[in-house]
């Protein structure tokens, strides 16, 4: 199933993992402090809530 | 409903609330849209398209270089538009777009690098050069985190969004650059555009062009980087907005005793 890349298989390979690589980390590291930031403000407004 | 009337509609989404609301509906789609482009465009490039006669294999860089240079220069463009908006409109959520944007621009930014000089050295025979593209490509990506930086280092939220906006403006001139250096100078390693030029898809003119072998997984994988691009400044943005929204509670608690 892998194509034969030949001569430049570790340059395209290189590129493909450091390009997938960043791109995951940016979504990953998004979406965790999204969650974070989220739950934190819920705690918050629940305190208020509950001090009036 | 009359053009003038839309475009109003337009700044409802300056309410935050409104903002949420509207892209939790619509950022599952974005998401899903980007996976299917992304993943089909790689696999269909990688996989099903033959190697160049001049630059073999390496040819199957191009669905990640050009779609992320792309962007890296369109974010830039987004970000310029939304600190408009807030230069004009003083709408905080257009300021918080262009900072929740600029960390993707940076990613954007360093893949096109990163595989510009993967990509360059066995064809070019150097990983860099001093290049009108390249150089100015890299002063994007500083411009890029001088605006991190300076959202970072000042407390006052308006203030700071004043500045980065001016910092945008600036910068601009580079994301320009960075698309037409090759067309100013003239000189330099890095072809001229070889994708996005409408006489070239056409087959109108005669300088060299991509094939269409590689040109539809290409807008596959374009499509796809811009829906990506969407959906996390959709949601980037709306940690930003939760973000101010925690500052303000925490001032009013401390207010209130």
């Amino acid at each position: 199933m892998m194509p034969d890349l030949g001569k430049y298989a570790d340059t395209v390979l290189w590129s493909y993992a450091a390009s997938v690589g960043l791109l995951m980390a940016l979504i990953v590291f998004s979406i965790l402090r999204g969650r974070k930031i989220r739950s934190e403000m819920e705690k918050i407004e629940q305190r208020m809530t509950r001090n009036g | 409903m009359s053009i003038a009337a839309k475009a109003n509609a337009l700044w409802e989404y300056a309410n935050p609330r409104k903002f949420l609301s509207t892209s939790e509906r619509v950022m599952p789609f974005f998401w899903m849209a980007s996976a299917v482009c992304i993943v089909v465009g790689l696999v269909w490039g990688f996989f099903f398209t033959p190697d160049d006669y001049k630059q073999g294999s390496t040819v199957k860089i191009i669905y990640l270089h050009v779609p992320a240079a792309l962007m890296a220069i369109n974010c830039w463009l987004m970000m310029l538009v939304t600190s408009l908006v807030w230069l004009v409109r003083r709408h905080h959520v257009s300021a918080l777009a262009a900072r929740a944007a600029a960390p993707v621009g940076i990613v954007m930014t360093l893949i096109a690098l990163a595989t510009g000089a993967i990509w360059g050295q066995p064809m070019w025979g150097t990983w860099w050069a001093w290049d009108p593209r390249l150089t100015s490509f890299l002063i994007l990506f500083l411009f890029y985190l001088g605006y991190v930086a300076l959202w970072e280092a000042i407390e006052d939220p308006d203030t700071a969004a004043d500045l980065t906006s001016v910092l945008c403006l600036v910068g601009s001139v580079f994301a320009i650059l960075s698309r037409y250096a090759v067309n100013f100078w003239n000189q330099g390693l890095h072809q001229g555009a070889s994708v996005m030029r409408t006489a070239a898809v056409t087959g109108a003119d005669t300088e060299e062009k991509v094939s269409n072998i590689y040109f539809y997984p290409l807008m596959l994988c374009i499509v796809g980087f811009v829906l990506l691009f969407i959906a996390l400044v959709l949601y980037r943005t709306g940690t930003e907005i939760r973000v101010r929204r925690i500052k303000a509670l925490l001032a009013r608690e401390r207010v209130s005793g």
